[in-house]
């Protein structure tokens, strides 16, 4: 596969280490009352959606960006990608 | 010899190679096959499950029967397709799955037991007695399946993998490949055209069609040169390209000296992955046959291939050019065999064809609204029956030429779960609209077999492609190609009561299909399995869709309906030596050596792998027999004097940034950030789910810089995380990352003469214990001016330290040291040592934080901060984690030399031992030369309290048992004030 990095451009699948949903961004608020049951979910349960799905590949042999890139799994169409450190700001903008 | 005239063989270079230990002679541009067949060779093979006699059937890369044992010693190669092996000078090949002679196998009495062997049998037999199977049954049927040897020996050959890129990748070389690449190339797109043969031309170089009233090889030697001129395309000849991956990247294999004895300084093989904007498939078509009653004799071959012997390789398929030659077929293409081969005046029988109304395209007999019903010759192929109507008749025949139609290759467009449809007027399956993205098939395997559609239709594909691409395309001129109509009948197999062989490879028969159905096996996954019909090497080439056909004459069902089965890479075989590309032996990852490593292999080390690092494991000393000896010495000379360890491998994280601390405070369970500048502080980590994940120490250098260490095994993961967490957790935090673990070496300074040594090498550096107390970090220079950073940590529980040097400078700072403390008695110690001596501290390392572990059993759940949110502080806290009660403790054997295993399991004395009664295992053990005995530490069931108690540490697996005193987990200064002196 090759994966649009939003600064390098198209680069191997092999140079990304892939982790998964991208909704591993949104940690919980440990400070809330059902944290426990939060961070239940948070750790151990996924979407494994067949079809298009935001997901968190790292480019581990290049430029250490975390990247949040969409993706059609049934297809592998890629329909997008965008630092996740962009993404994780803008969530906390539009959280404000 | 059969050899007819004309042909693309070099008669004036001959070949001389041997089958079976005897020598034959060939031509270069021969096949191994056509080779044997213009020497008379037709027994070439045995089948699979009946070791049937077999001969070749095709002339290409899809052959079911015509497999040897090419080369001899490590270079065997086994299944190796006649077809497809080019012919070299001293090739050496042997036929395989017989034993005693080709001629005389003697599995061949398999035949005679047929009935056992039916679809499924594998599934039905060798049922009783069960424990027969493992011992009897399956050595015994695996030893008569099955096809060549391996010649167990290591490969002694090279392969290598590469990466290519392109505007169009053009998928084989026949009239369609050669027209696309060559509108390509005039276009100035960046073009690679690949073929699995040898020579350029597919099935131009196999027909006797003539190409603007030339040979058709004027035209390809004019482009063959006009091709020389493009140095935007770049020709692969012997490159098969076997799969369709996501975005535009193909695999191939480019045999590069495959077509030699030896590869020379050459690699043998390259893997190559293309990324290609646009792929035009050009992989033409494979004639399947019509099963028909003893189908499978050496001698029956298909019709088309029959045509590629005679006119690429001048041979016809028979003992003597004078023996006659027949050709079944079902339509009109079956008539073009007879033709070319009468032209090269080889005798014919006649034709044969299925159809009432078959037309006569020449002068030879015509046995129309006929079958071919019987065959004789046990070695090859004597007699044929010829039944029309109700009347059979038996005539001579040296060789039967068989065409039923032909299947366009769709296997790469089918790739990515696209499906094949059906096509009616073609009778086969073409190309469906799903296959891969950027993919376009063209000519026959698109369904558009003459000459003339395939070059225009190959012209046309570059224009789609090049037009996508916002290229401009030449128009091309096209040679005048035949064009000729090709009708067909709907016309499968011959029925009859005898085995008509589909799949010749794997023995699959007519029968076999009929049984399936009857066992209700329909659907076409499970005719597969029970079956296995297009489940050998060639992977059903020439046999799937007419299984498929005869599959659907008995459900009533239509041939789409019954279904196909799904494409998947390989096109064809390719080996393991070449996927893995050269990553063998020392080569099979990275191997990380350390910034010692030289002056370390100077020393007589031995090294053990640590992950990809290359360690010190021990340094033995003349005279030693042991490694415990050794290990012993080396540990002793730490407690008692000093010793030199290096520690570089273990990862470390340079953290800047204002929020540096705060970052650090949520990565770490411990208030990490808050410590003082030129101080060090132990950390723990946990995982997100609450379990301790790695330790490590946190100097702090400046007041927005630290550096992290983490263990050995986990710094790149380590790392990883970190980053997770800086980028996607907490994006606005003031806080860089960076790796240094391969930029600085580092080298544990231990033991009570520690400081004296360091005193030597630092330069004005004040050591005393109220300059540089315990927990100390510093930057510094030694060596008169080589900057450095020193620690002052302990893994071994002595007066240490642990100074960083430039990587570069870890070799020389080591002979310093060893140089420099040679009346202190420095010693080097290499990993036993390290593991000895933190064990004797009861310091965690891997075994202790396994991933199943928590921060209250390694005894540390006070550094579990709840004063602050950390990744998996949280988690840590839930009922199931918060209760365990196994802690660490030390653990002594009583009464009891022998030695204690890792891995044994605790259990109260006198209790029962199973699951239910377990309460805990030994983590690590080893010998402690300071104790004078084994030692261990475990996690034990409220083992912080049970001090003193004897427990039983049983080892099932070797059956034995071992009496513990359960102990503090520190054998060594317990107060641990050696550290502190």
């Amino acid at each position: 596969m090759l994966i649009p990095h939003p600064l390098l451009g198209l680069r191997d699948a092999q140079e990304f280490t892939y982790l998964g949903d991208a909704n591993l961004m949104n940690r919980p608020d440990p400070n809330a009352p059902n944290a426990e049951a939060m961070f239940c979910d948070y750790v151990f349960l996924r979407d494994n959606p067949a079809g298009v799905h935001r997901e968190l590949w790292y480019h581990e042999q290049g430029d250490r960006s975390w990247l949040v890139v969409t993706r059609n799994t049934v297809t592998h169409e890629i329909l997008g990608a965008e630092l996740a450190s962009d993404v994780a700001l803008a969530h906390r903008e539009g959280s404000k | 010899m059969t050899r007819l005239s004309g042909g693309l063989i070099d008669r004036n270079t001959s070949f001389s190679f041997t089958f079976d230990s005897k020598t034959y002679t060939g031509h270069e541009g021969d096949t191994l096959a056509s080779a044997l067949l213009a020497n008379g060779v037709r027994l070439m093979g045995r089948s699979f499950k009946y070791h049937r006699p077999r001969g070749v059937v095709a002339a290409g890369s899809e052959e079911p029967n015509a497999m040897v044992e090419l080369r001899s010693g490590a270079r065997t190669e086994p299944n190796t397709r006649a077809t497809v092996a080019e012919l070299y000078d001293g090739l050496v090949a042997k036929s395989q799955n017989r034993i005693g002679s080709l001629a005389f196998d003697a599995l061949g009495v398999n035949d005679y037991f047929a009935p056992f062997f039916a679809a499924g049998f594998y599934y039905k037999t060798f049922m009783w007695p069960r424990a027969f199977w493992e011992k009897l049954y399956e050595p015994m049927i695996r030893r008569a399946a099955g096809l060549g040897r391996l010649s167990m020996q290591a490969d002694p050959d090279s392969y290598d993998k590469g990466f290519l890129h392109c505007d169009v990748l053009v998928i084989g070389a026949g009239a369609a490949g050669l027209a696309a690449a060559l509108a390509s190339a005039r276009a100035g797109a960046q073009v690679i055209l690949c073929d699995e043969d040898f020579r350029l031309g597919g099935r131009l170089m196999t027909e006797s069609h003539r190409l603007d009233g030339a040979p058709a090889t004027d035209w390809i030697s004019s482009l063959e040169a006009e091709f020389e001129t493009f140095p935007n395309l770049r020709i692969m000849r012997r490159t098969t390209v076997f799969g369709v991956y996501d975005h535009g990247i193909y695999g191939a294999v480019e045999r590069v000296s495959d077509h030699a004895a030896e590869p020379g300084d050459k690699v043998r093989q390259t893997l190559w992955r293309i990324t290609a904007k646009r792929a035009i498939l050009a992989a033409g078509a494979t004639e399947r046959h019509i099963p028909f009653a003893d189908n499978d004799r050496p001698g029956v071959m298909l019709g088309a291939a029959m045509r590629a012997y005679a006119n690429r390789w001048a041979v016809a398929p028979t003992k003597s050019a004078k023996d006659p030659i027949a050709i079944f077929t079902n339509n009109d293409d079956g008539h073009r065999t007879a033709l070319d081969l009468m032209s090269k005046n080889v005798p014919i029988l006649g034709v044969i064809d299925s159809r009432e109304n078959a037309p006569r395209f020449g002068d030879y007999d015509l046995f129309a609204g006929s079958m071919v019903t019987g065959t004789k010759g046990r070695l090859g192929l004597k007699e044929i029956e010829i039944t029309n109507g109700g009347t059979a008749s038996w005539h001579r025949c040296a060789a039967l030429g068989v065409s039923g139609g032909w299947n366009p290759n769709v296997h790469l467009a089918s790739h990515h779960r696209g499906r094949p449809v059906w096509d009616d007027t073609l009778l086969s399956f073409v190309p469906g609209a799903d296959g891969p993205a950027g993919l376009i098939p063209a000519g026959a395997c698109a369904g558009l077999g003459s000459t003339a559609k395939a070059l225009a239709d190959g012209a046309k594909a570059a224009r789609t492609a090049l037009s996508e691409l916002g290229m401009k395309a030449p128009d091309i001129a096209l040679p005048d190609a035949e064009d000729m109509p090709v009708s067909q009948a709907d016309f499968w197999h011959v029925p009859g009561k005898k085995r008509a062989w589909v799949d010749f490879q794997n023995d699959v028969t007519v029968k076999d299909i009929v049984l399936a159905h009857k066992e209700n096996m329909k659907p076409v996954e499970h005719l597969k399995r029970w079956t296995t019909l297009g489940m050998a090497t060639d992977q059903g080439k020439t046999s799937n869709v007419s299984a498929l056909a005869v599959m659907a004459e008995l459900t009533g069902k239509s041939i789409p309906q019954t279904g196909t089965t799904i494409f998947r890479s390989p096109y064809t075989g390719v080996s393991l030596s070449v996927l893995g590309g050269g990553d063998t032996g020392v080569n099979f990852r990275p191997r990380r050596l350390t910034p010692t490593h030289t002056w370390a292999k100077s020393q007589g080390a031995e090294f053990v792998e640590v992950g990809q690092w290359m360690r010190a494991q021990y340094f033995p000393q003349a005279g030693e027999t042991d490694w415990r000896e050794s290990v012993d010495r080396e540990a002793k000379a730490v407690r008692k004097d000093v010793g030199l360890c290096d520690v570089t491998t273990l990862g470390k994280v340079d953290v800047q940034g204002a929020d540096a601390g705060e970052f650090l405070n949520r990565m770490y369970s411990n208030m990490m950030g808050t410590v003082a500048v030129g101080k060090v502080r132990y950390g723990l980590m946990l995982r997100e789910d609450g379990f301790a994940y790695d330790d490590g120490t946190c100097a702090r250098l400046g007041e927005d810089h630290y550096v992290v260490t983490t263990t050995t095994a986990n710094a790149g993961l380590v790392y990883r995380n970190m980053e997770f967490a800086r980028q996607c957790l907490w994006p606005e935090l003031d806080v860089q990352l960076i790796s240094t673990t391969d930029a600085w070496a580092q080298i544990a300074i231990a033991g009570p003469k520690s400081r004296l040594l360091l005193e030597r090498v630092v330069d004005e550096f004040d050591l005393s214990n109220d300059a540089f107390p315990f927990m100390g970090c510093a930057k510094l220079t030694v060596c008169k001016g080589l900057r450095a950073r020193l620690f002052r940590i302990s893994f071994s529980g002595e007066l240490a330290y642990e100074i960083a040097v430039p990587a570069r400078y870890g070799n020389a700072l080591m002979a310093r040291l060893m140089e420099l403390g040679s009346d202190l008695g420095v010693t080097p110690y290499g990993t036993e040592a390290l593991g000895v001596l933190r064990i004797e501290k009861g310091h965690a390392a891997g075994a202790e934080l396994n991933g199943q572990t928590t921060a209250k059993m390694l005894g540390l759940g006070r550094m579990v901060s709840v004063k602050k949110d950390s990744i998996g502080a949280v988690m840590s806290r839930r009922e199931g984690l918060a209760s365990d009660a196994r802690r660490l403790v030390g653990l002594l054997p009583v009464g009891s030399t022998e030695r204690l295993m890792a891995g044994s399991h605790l259990f109260a004395q006198g209790a029962a031992q199973t699951i239910e009664t377990d309460q805990g295992w030994v983590t690590s053990a080893c010998y402690s030369p300071h104790v004078g005995g084994y030692i261990g530490l475990g996690y034990l069931e409220n083992g912080d309290t049970r001090m003193n108690e004897e427990i039983i540490a049983a080892n099932p697996v070797e059956g034995s048992e071992m009496r513990l005193r359960v102990v503090p987990a520190h054998f060594v200064d317990p107060e641990g004030e050696r550290l502190r002196d």
